[in-house]
């Protein structure tokens, strides 16, 4: 990935920066303009939550071709303790160990290193507590 | 606005088309189009395609396409909204007529996605490419997630899934134009390659090169002009967007956007789920098609596994879904899609859909989709006397 597209989104892979509603408190990920549960424009920074818990994932084994070495590897989307709702790699474990319901936590890891543009791509991926 | 009919259409076989190029394909289908309305020209032209810049490093095709047609000058232009791309060129085209704008309208869908690229990545491209696709989701594993949430709340069986696979492969083993014209069966689809647990490949619909074209007119001109063969009015259109991340919505189990967009052309048309004789909906894994079913108000919601089990949508059942074999057997060039399924309900109310005729079939619905369910159309035909 060129580094000008991955560029406008390291507050969020880097720091988990959303945005929380000041109206009705609504927590977003990733960060938005206009607050999609009331409309509000008054949002301010917000730091997600770490934790959270597993609601569904999926366990991909026919990749694209930049993640062919890192099949098969588990995709969950995670309801976070602030409500918001994350997508992400479950790391460090393996596919079987995965169930809905399951306690999960946001660590900092490597996503993928075969940019077109070279550079290391990092984010955040979620790790069994 | 004035009442829309759909006057004639084309749809070549689809498949891996390695000797033809995007111009071609979408060509073949237009004039097959143009020629069985009988009409000698169009005012206008929708070009429906998801991502013609990616696989064929061609952008503007709506002038492309009037050029090669050899229709310049009229207004063409492509209409993009991913696999939903079809049902929105046939909701604008309906528009343009319903308006008075223009009278006859020709709205086409081509897709060419065998041309080397890696199409995993090319469709991941109508997910959120920096928080869905950046994770290696691919839509496979979208829909997989919905899978497996829907089996988890309903006790939807994996077979269930299977199903819908089997049932849409018995009806395009008896449409010509389908990609893969054979059946198969329960035990295959289970022992077939995972793709994205619970997903395997036969749950998945296929990549494909094709095009399907249809021209719509005013009910009165339909009328003047009209073979001997019943008129088809486009009764309601309906149309309605989502969250483009999955995990931004309430729940991973209905399709918010299918139920708006059916709500919209339900009260157009003055129907409701109980009148529709048959449905081609956006199979393009099983999972969607169970949810889809549901989400149309046919079936009750967690029922939908039950409803294929049980045949209520094979043809003879209570309500067929995908007479033509739906995006799993019949092949999914994308922007052709939602296309394709107007020309099978206009043929279907037309009485000319040979071993897969739906016996005095009146009303048909046609539900097409984009991502993983951003986007959404409904449209709503009835074969007027
Ligand atoms: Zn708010």
């Amino acid at each position: 990935m060129p580094i000008q597209r991955f560029y406008p989104h390291i507050p969020q892979r880097y720091r988990l920066e959303g945005t929380k509603c000041k109206k009705c408190g609504k927590v977003h990920f990733p960060p938005r303009q206009v607050c999609n549960s009331c409309g509000s424009k008054e949002l301010e920074p917000y730091r997600l939550a770490e934790e959270g818990e597993i609601i569904t994932y999926t366990v991909v084994y026919t990749p694209p071709d930049d993640f062919k070495t890192k099949k098969p590897y588990v995709v969950a989307i995670a309801k976070m303790d602030d409500g918001a709702k994350l997508t992400a790699q479950v790391t460090d474990c393996t596919p079987d160990e995965v169930e809905i319901g399951k306690r999960v936590r946001v660590v900092f890891r490597k996503i993928n290193a075969e940019g077109k543009s070279g550079i290391i791509e990092y984010g955040y991926k979620f790790v069994l507590i | 606005m004035r009442d829309v009919a759909v006057i004639g259409v084309g749809w070549p076989k689809w498949g891996e088309l390695w000797k033809k190029d995007i111009r071609n394909i979408f060509v073949e289908a237009a004039l097959m189009a143009i020629e069985d309305a009988g009409v000698d020209h169009i005012d206008s032209m929708y070009v429906a395609s998801m991502s013609p810049g990616l696989w064929s490093k061609q952008e503007h095709i709506g002038a492309l396409m009037a050029d090669y047609l050899g229709q310049t000058p009229i207004p063409a232009v492509r209409v993009e909204s991913a696999c939903a791309s079809g049902g929105m060129a046939v909701r604008l085209g309906f528009i343009e007529v319903a308006s008075g704008m223009s009278d006859i309208v020709l709205v086409g869908g081509v897709e060419k996605m065998w041309t080397g690229e890696d199409f995993t990545a090319v469709l991941a491209t109508a997910a959120d490419q920096e928080y869905e696709a950046f994770h290696g989701l691919t839509f496979p594993a979208l829909y997989a997630l919905m899978a497996r949430r829907h089996m988890h709340e309903f006790g939807t069986k994996r077979e269930q899934l299977a199903m819908v696979s089997v049932k849409n492969h018995a009806n395009g083993a008896r449409n010509p134009r389908a990609q893969y014209q054979r059946e198969i069966t329960v035990e295959a689809v289970l022992n077939s390659p995972p793709v994205a647990d619970p997903l395997n490949l036969l749950d998945c619909s296929p990549v494909t090169d094709g095009a399907a074209a249809i021209i719509l007119a005013p009910v009165d001109l339909a009328r003047k002009i009209a073979k001997d063969r019943p008129i088809v009015q486009i009764i309601g259109s309906g149309a309605a967007t989502d969250s483009i991340a999955l995990a931004d919505r309430e729940s991973y189990v209905e399709l918010p956007a299918v139920k708006k967009a059916a709500e919209i052309a339900y009260k157009m048309a003055g129907v409701g789920p109980e009148d529709i004789d048959l449905a081609e909906v956006h199979d393009c894994f099983t999972i969607a098609e169970i949810i889809v079913t549901e989400d149309l108000g046919f079936f009750e919601k967690g029922k939908g596994g039950e409803a294929v089990e049980q045949g209520l949508t094979k043809i003879g059942g209570k309500i067929p879904v995908n007479t033509s074999g739906g995006l799993k057997s019949k092949g999914h060039p994308v922007g052709a899609t939602g296309v394709a399924q107007i020309v099978e309900i206009t043929e279907q109310l037309w009485g000319v859909s040979g071993e897969r005729q739906v016996e005095g079939a009146k009303i048909g619905l046609a539900q097409n989709m984009g991502g993983s369910g951003a986007s959404s159309t409904v449209h709503i035909l009835k074969r007027i006397d």
